[in-house]
């Protein structure tokens, strides 16, 4: 196997993953804050791999909602959990991309021998969302704070308008475009002639799948209910193509336009974490380990003034990982593309697939190629389960971590994940 | 759940009530902390006839810090304290005529017991005797323990060991637990006791200290209650529940410095995914108790196969399916293992609406019964015990005629706790324990339904 990396690196261990189960926008977790949901994640994985009282290398987690007093959200998730005082820990923030980017980092301070041990994680809340006063009254509020008379502070409120009032909601939607993100999918789903039957398609498997995993049991040590939830409760799995195709496109304009509120993920609350360790760690823990985190790569696009898709960064930074591991597209066992929309999957398999767009746009002689659907998203994805943004990474990368121990050992698994501000990030894993 | 009567009778006001009205006066009772002393004052230790224990219990008393006084006379000189235990030594008896000399034993002695105290009776199994006239002798004791169990009151309980012949080594464990705190609720009980080959001694603080025990349904009232007194006693303990549990069950474990492990132990891969969760874990388990159960009640002629089948399933079969399981796999269950199986007061006396239950429960019984020699042959033992009136949140759930007459009809006047169910299955467990096997331990304060 042709390989740049260092062969004295070692890599980091999957030992195992927990999250509460995901709640639809302002459902089940309307009242819990990000901190508490965190809390309660870490509380979980804790009581899983009994880490009550110890000091691991660091925990890493982040949200992409945040109010402005979770400045250390995780530090304070970290203390308020039965981890020891003592363990370090930072946030970090990637959109939707934070999850496994947190993964990332504590997997490579692991292979390199700065920490034995490390929890990576996210956490988001659309319900809890935090609301902030306009510009203009923020200005108005400050200098009313400093004024030192009552005729100054008189003089700061008489600057109060009516309109100021109305809060500032963070919106699902690119600063730079105005465009929500669905907008932004639906452009790149005409631009790949991505059908509405496909996505239907891809939205049903996902269900299915995700009800038949549960079933079974997959998800006894993976996740713990929270505020009575047991499962996540956007879960159908009784959903059908027949079912989709009544349902009306919330994205996009006119005739073409495909997506709708069944192939594209709701707005989402819930958290997950992955504990991460050095083989030896885990060995002297007694613990299990599920996989290795092999490689990862992040990637951007400019879909302001570039032409590209919000969404596509991932189809660039596969190549790249792909080249540097000696591996090709085929070369694996499961994938995990993440589910943002159905038609975010379908384009990325597509331009994977295109002769012309691999060469102009990757830079590739031939196309990376078609992968077996048949090993796509096994056991359901974000439009099952569901999708708080910086809480997917550690959803995917526990779940296919144990897949790949269920098969057996050697066996590969890839990551995808696209991320808000035409970011993308993707990751190997191997048991 | 505080027993709001058994508080009252106990106030200055309430004793006076009580007393006047002739109302029943449940006690505080006596139970085991770390650090205790094993009985809080000294112990009688005497004998009906030429008994073999008496010098054996003399000497395990005094090493564990206990006076021993020697009996009273017949004239009822003694000398100082009032004792918390009176202890007989019956292997003596050859013919009825010799229990006299039980009684003028015991009558001058329990009659200066303190609160919570504790008579026990150590005798020869009925069973073995030598001639009809010695086996009325021995199974007379079984009546009269009883009786005395009811008459004492104040918190204080009579039991009896049976001993064979060749089963003196065995007896510290049993002695010790029914003398202490732990066998606070444990009241009017005849057990028996087998030849065993005890391990090195342990740490009577930690009895369990460096053990691995699985407690299933340990998410919450006696599981988790299980689940505390295990770890206290030393032990990891991997709890178990169904998944939907989960958050429970990961404070339980949080709680206690264990591990979460959700399962529904009646999926049938359930046995597998323990094993392997077992052996990947811990490389095997010392400690079971199947603890996990469900009632569904209904009269026999209204209930439906999916109340039948659930309640069999979670409370029978799962139990034969895992500790099966668990002898097949190879080296996960390790020397000298314990499994405990709860049963219940139902199993015994029955329960009108529970005929899923109680049949799922005296199932149980003849299940450890049966597996008993085939555990000896391991050097590990199976037993059960039966839990009377426990309060738990399902108990506070009934309404409250029905909760109260449920709590007071028994020797100690009060429902149980979840903790003396588990003390009670951490006793079982101890490595010292070997010599108790296929018995079902009532823990009940002597009720009186199927007693």
């Amino acid at each position: 196997m042709a390989t740049t990396r260092s062969a004295d690196v070692r890599r980091a261990a999957i030992v195992g993953g927990n999250r509460i189960p995901f709640a639809r926008s302002n459902s089940a977790y309307a009242q819990a804050s990000n901190q508490d949901m965190l809390t309660a994640t870490l509380d979980g994985l804790i009581a899983r791999f009994g880490l009550q009282g110890k000091r691991l290398g660091e925990v890493v987690a982040g949200a992409v909602l945040k109010h402005s007093r979770d400045f250390n959200l995780t530090r304070e998730s970290v203390l308020g959990s039965r981890l020891s005082a003592t363990t370090p820990a930072y946030d970090v923030q990637q959109a939707c991309g934070t999850g496994l980017e947190a993964a990332i980092l504590v997997a490579n301070k692991i292979a390199l021998g700065q920490i034995e041990s490390g929890i990576a994680g996210g956490v988001d809340t659309t319900s809890d969302a935090p609301l902030a006063v306009g510009d203009d009254l923020r200005r108005v509020l400050i200098s009313l704070n400093n004024a030192k008379t009552l005729q100054d502070r008189l003089k700061a409120l008489a600057r109060i308008r009516p309109g100021q009032l109305v809060p500032e909601i963070p919106r699902n939607a690119e600063p730079r475009t105005g465009l929500a993100m669905g907008d932004h999918a639906a452009i790149t789903a005409k631009e790949w002639e991505i059908g509405r039957e496909e996505q239907d398609e891809l939205a049903v498997r996902s269900h299915s799948n995700m009800a038949a995993a549960y079933d079974r049991g997959f998800f006894d040590d993976l996740v713990t209910p929270f505020l009575g939830l047991a499962r996540d409760n956007n879960l159908r799995p009784d959903s059908s193509v027949e079912k989709l195709a009544t349902l009306k496109p919330v994205f996009g304009k006119g005739e073409g336009a495909t997506m709708t509120a069944a192939n594209s993920t709701p707005l989402t609350d819930g958290a997950s974490a992955v504990l991460l360790a050095s083989d030896e760690w885990a060995a002297e823990e007694g613990l299990p380990v599920l996989a290795h985190l092999v490689d990862a790569q992040t990637a951007a696009v400019d879909y302001v003034h570039g032409g590209e898709g919000l969404l596509m960064a991932p189809v660039y930074a596969m190549p790249v990982m792909l080249a540097r591991n000696g591996l090709t597209l085929q070369d694996f066992d499961f994938y995990e593309i993440h589910e943002a929309f159905a038609s975010t999957v379908l384009a990325t398999l597509k331009a994977w697939e295109d002769p012309d767009f691999c060469k102009s746009k990757l830079g590739l002689d031939a196309p990376l190629g078609a992968i077996d659907r048949a090993k796509l998203n096994v056991n359901g994805s974000s439009l099952a389960a569901g999708h708080p943004f910086a809480a997917t990474g550690g959803r995917i990368v526990a779940q296919l971590a144990k897949q790949l121990h269920e098969a057996g050992p050697g066996k590969r698994g890839l990551i995808s994940i696209c991320a808000a501000g035409g970011q993308g990030v993707v990751a190997i894993l191997e048991s | 759940m505080s027993d709001w009567y058994r508080d009252f009778a106990n106030s200055s006001f309430g004793t006076t009530v009580t007393k006047q009205l002739g109302l029943p006066r449940p006690a505080v009772l006596r139970r085991y902390e770390p650090g205790q002393p094993l009985l809080p004052g000294p112990a009688v230790v005497g004998s009906a006839g030429d008994g073999r224990l008496r010098d054996t219990v003399s000497a395990l008393l005094r090493d564990a810090g206990v006076h021993v006084q020697s009996p009273a006379t017949a004239d009822g000189a003694t000398d100082g304290e009032k004792p918390a235990a009176v202890i007989l030594d019956a292997t003596g008896l050859r013919t009825p005529g010799d229990l006299v000399s039980a009684h003028d034993f015991l009558a001058p002695a329990i009659k200066r017991l303190r609160a919570s105290g504790r008579v026990l009776i150590l005798a020869d199994p009925p069973g073995e005797a030598d001639s009809p006239a010695q086996a009325a002798a021995r199974q007379a004791l079984d009546g009269l323990v009883r009786s005395i169990a009811k008459e004492l009151r104040a918190g204080s309980t009579a039991n009896l060991i049976y001993v064979p012949a060749g089963a003196e080594g065995s007896i510290a464990s049993p002695v010790t637990f029914f003398l202490s705190g732990r066998s606070a609720y444990v009241d009017g009980q005849v057990m028996s006791v087998s030849a065993a080959e005890l391990p090195a001694a342990e740490d009577d603080e930690q009895p369990l200290a460096g053990k691995v025990a699985v407690v299933t349904g340990a998410a919450r009232g006696i599981g988790a209650a299980i689940a505390a007194v295990m770890a206290r006693d030393g032990a990891h303990v991997v709890a178990v529940d169904i998944s939907a549990a989960g958050d429970r069950l990961a404070e339980v474990a949080n709680e206690i410095g264990g591990t979460a492990l959700q399962l529904d132990i009646t999926a049938d891969d359930a046995p597998q995914r323990l094993i392997e969760h077992l052996r990947e874990r811990h490389g095997g388990v010392d400690i079971v108790v199947h603890n996990a159960g469900i009632t569904r009640d209904k009269l026999l002629v209204n209930m439906d196969a999916a109340r039948w089948n659930s309640v069999m399933a979670v409370n029978l079969q799962a139990q034969l399916d895992i500790t099966q399981a668990l002898l097949d796999a190879d080296g996960v269950l390790r020397d000298h293992a314990r499994v405990v199986c709860v049963s219940s007061q139902s199993g015994i006396a029955g329960n009108r609406g529970q005929t899923n239950y109680a049949a799922s429960k005296a199932g149980v019984i003849g299940m450890v019964r049966a597996w008993a020699p085939r555990f000896a042959e391991r050097r590990a033992t199976i037993n059960a015990v039966a839990p009377g009136f426990i309060v738990t949140e399902m108990t506070a759930r009934m309404p409250f005629g029905t909760r109260e007459v449920g709590s007071r009809i028994n020797s100690l006047q009060q429902g149980g706790l979840p903790v003396d169910v588990a003390e009670t299955i951490a006793w079982l467990s101890q490595p010292g324990s070997a010599g108790v096997n296929g018995q079902t331990v009532r823990v009940c304060g002597q009720s009186m339904l199927g007693a």
